[in-house]
């Protein structure tokens, strides 16, 4: 079953606090998580997503609020019996098994026969491309080949839910990106719930379906990864995500439109989907994406908007160039990021040049 | 030309050699005399430099050292199995201990209570052996006690001058020599595997049972070996805990050299009881490494 945004919630937290002490790691979590989505929990470290996470496996009580899982109020209900499996950070790998035993090892209890488990686990590695590792002993494995054990080993057990903390933060740039997609096909085989834990933004974009970003145990924004990105609903949660260039500007209706006056490029009227934590008449800020900002390069011409400026910095990433452009009147530099396109020239520090943009890819952020 | 000025490996010889000399003293030099002398037999006041197997002969012929009889023990199976008892016993009492100061104190507070376990150390082992006999004695304080509360009439005998009373000595005595290495060996456990184990379905206690006592068993292996080797040559708690009753291995080889004059006889019996805690401790190390084989 793949994950359908009318499907049944599978998972709910109401107003879940936690409190180490004095610590109030999470403040009133309200949240539900349906039936096959891959759901990501994204946040600075400290912001509480891996205490969310330990909660809904049941390594952490909650020190109010309820979960339920498929119904079923988690209160009093220890890791041992929820319907959850995670994979740990560190994988966890229990290093005086073989990776069969490892990956067998929550079947003690399974009724099957001792042939039907040794298939179960045959099946359970090939899944995860490991087909005919199950001898080696579990300390000989790389960091890529544990985690692929950590995964066969919770999804052998046919979990409605599977926890991920951070699974892909300890393994190389080359491997991490494999593993994305990876994770994605499985997820949408097998159909069960992810529920991932990570700091990297970029990760979250690729793999969710949905997203929820927490800062200081509060979830600031949940969306799907486009509206994430295009429409974050405050200065925190767009600079978190991506980068985005603020600009100070003033808003004003003008016969029932939004227009804004942003500093150093000029007027223009939104749309109301382009301010998503509303807006009021007066002093605001507006946030622009590199990518929607574009330099007009000598000999190009355009019917859209422009503003003109000087490079401040070139940052030059071989597919993308990205330019720090000043223009008058704002204090920080625009960044903006151009395609190496065939013909593009790369600019120098100090060249003058114009800015294009374009109102629709305006968001006021008004907190 | 100072030494620093010479190749790196006459700098090496020469910052070695003072605790080799040292090791080549008072270890290698004692252990070959004993060697020696265990071939040789004693004539009066000489010893009679003529090799002879002599010595092992008497060993394995008389009853009195290897083999025994009807009514007691050999004093080396004896031996073997007193040792075998403290053993048993400390690591079996140690276990827990261990286990309570890596999972249950709180970090911040675990140097505190490896330094309390060390406590009964601050007391000479002679004082810890003579503080057992005040408590276990025939007016002793277990027995008082239990005289004064009506749990017994007459002070009991079995506490004081036979066997259990070297195996509770030597256990207590031996205690934190079992307890550091299970320790390190428990707090070297990764606690993520627990919650792993807890994840995939385990309670607490099958958690324990399938991970936390298979991860510690390097751990129970060192302490095994820590207690058994030093228990089997441990002279002073038998000597002061069996009275005029029984003997230990120990007991008898100090026997041999300083009141019969047998050094001979007292070398070979030292060679036999070093080579049986050989051979166990190697049976130990090689069922271990069995054990641990493509594991830990």
């Amino acid at each position: 079953m793949t994950y359908s945004p009318s499907a049944a919630p599978l998972i709910q937290l109401r107003d879940v606090h936690k409190h180490y002490g004095d610590y109030h790691a999470l403040r009133g979590i309200d949240l539900e998580i349906k039936k096959g989505e891959f759901f990501s929990l994204l946040g600075p470290s400290g912001c509480g997503k891996t205490t969310l996470l330990r909660t809904i496996a049941g390594f952490e009580a909650p020190s109010s609020g309820s979960l339920t899982i498929d119904g079923r109020d988690m209160a009093g209900v220890a890791a041992n019996h929820r319907p959850t499996n995670m994979v740990f950070q560190s994988y966890a790998i229990f290093p005086h098994l073989s990776v069969a035993e490892n990956v067998g090892f929550g079947l003690r209890r399974d009724p099957r026969s001792k042939a039907e488990k040794a298939r179960a686990v045959a099946e359970s590695l090939e899944m995860v491309g490991l087909g005919g590792y199950g001898a080696r002993a579990a300390h000989a494995l790389s960091g890529g080949q544990r985690q692929r054990v950590a995964l066969a080993r919770a999804l052998i057990l046919k979990p409605k839910v599977l926890l991920l903390d951070e699974p892909l933060s300890a393994l190389d740039k080359k491997m991490r990106e494999t593993m994305q997609v990876e994770l994605i096909k499985l997820q949408r085989n097998v159909g069960i719930t992810f529920i991932l834990v990570t700091h990297d933004q970029e990760e979250a974009l690729i793999m969710s379906d949905r997203i929820a970003v927490m800062f200081e145990g509060n979830i600031a924004q949940m969306a799907d990864p486009e509206t994430m990105y295009r429409r974050p609903n405050s200065r925190r949660v767009a600079e978190f995500i991506g980068k985005m260039n603020l600009l100070p500007a003033t808003a004003a209706m003008e016969r029932n439109r939004i227009v804004v006056d942003v500093a150093g490029l000029g007027r223009g009227a939104i749309e109301p989907d382009q301010a998503p934590s509303g807006v009021q008449p007066g002093a605001t800020t507006v946030g622009i994406r590199p990518e929607t900002l574009s330099i007009l390069f000598p000999g190009e011409t355009t019917d859209r908007r422009l503003a003109a400026g000087t490079v401040d910095e070139v940052v030059y990433f071989g597919d993308m160039t990205y330019y720090d452009v000043r223009i008058p009147g704002v204090e920080q530099p625009l960044t903006i990021s151009m395609k190496n396109l065939i013909g593009r020239p790369v600019l120098d520090v100090g060249a003058v040049t114009q800015v294009v943009w374009d109102e629709r890819s305006l968001v006021v952020l008004s907190r | 030309m100072g030494i620093l000025d010479t190749s790196p490996r006459v700098r090496a010889a020469a910052l070695v050699a003072p605790p080799f000399l040292y090791a080549l003293a008072l270890l290698a030099f004692p252990l070959i005399a004993i060697i020696v002398i265990s071939f040789w037999t004693q004539s009066g006041l000489a010893l009679n430099r003529v090799f002879t197997l002599e010595n092992y002969r008497e060993i394995f012929s008389s009853p009195i050292y290897v083999w025994g009889n009807a009514n007691r023990w050999g004093v080396l199976p004896l031996s073997l199995f007193v040792s075998a008892t403290v053993t048993l016993v400390t690591v079996v009492l140690a276990y827990p201990i261990a286990y309570f100061v890596s999972f249950v104190v709180a970090p911040e507070r675990k140097a505190l209570w490896l330094f309390l376990i060390t406590i009964p150390f601050w007391t000479s082992y002679l004082i810890r052996v003579f503080l057992w006999k005040v408590i276990l004695g025939f007016n002793g304080v277990v027995n008082t006690g239990l005289q004064s509360l009506g749990v017994i009439e007459e002070p009991l005998s079995v506490l004081l001058y036979n066997l259990n009373s070297v195996i509770i000595t030597l256990s207590h005595a031996y205690a934190v020599f079992a307890i550091l290495p299970i320790y390190v060996a428990l707090e070297k456990i990764d606690r993520s595997l627990l919650e792993a184990s807890q994840d995939l379905g385990e309670s607490r206690f099958s958690t324990f049972l399938r991970v936390t006592l298979p991860l510690s068993v390097p751990g129970i292996v060192g302490a095994v070996l820590i207690v058994f080797i030093p228990t089997i040559g441990d002279y002073v708690t038998p000597e002061l805990m069996l009275g005029s009753g029984g003997r230990l291995m120990s007991n008898v080889i100090q026997t041999q050299f300083l009141q019969l004059n047998n050094w001979p006889l007292g070398a070979a019996l030292s060679i036999i009881t070093m080579l049986a805690v050989g051979i166990v401790s190697l049976v130990f190390i090689l069922l271990n490494r069995r054990w641990l084989r493509g594991r830990a």
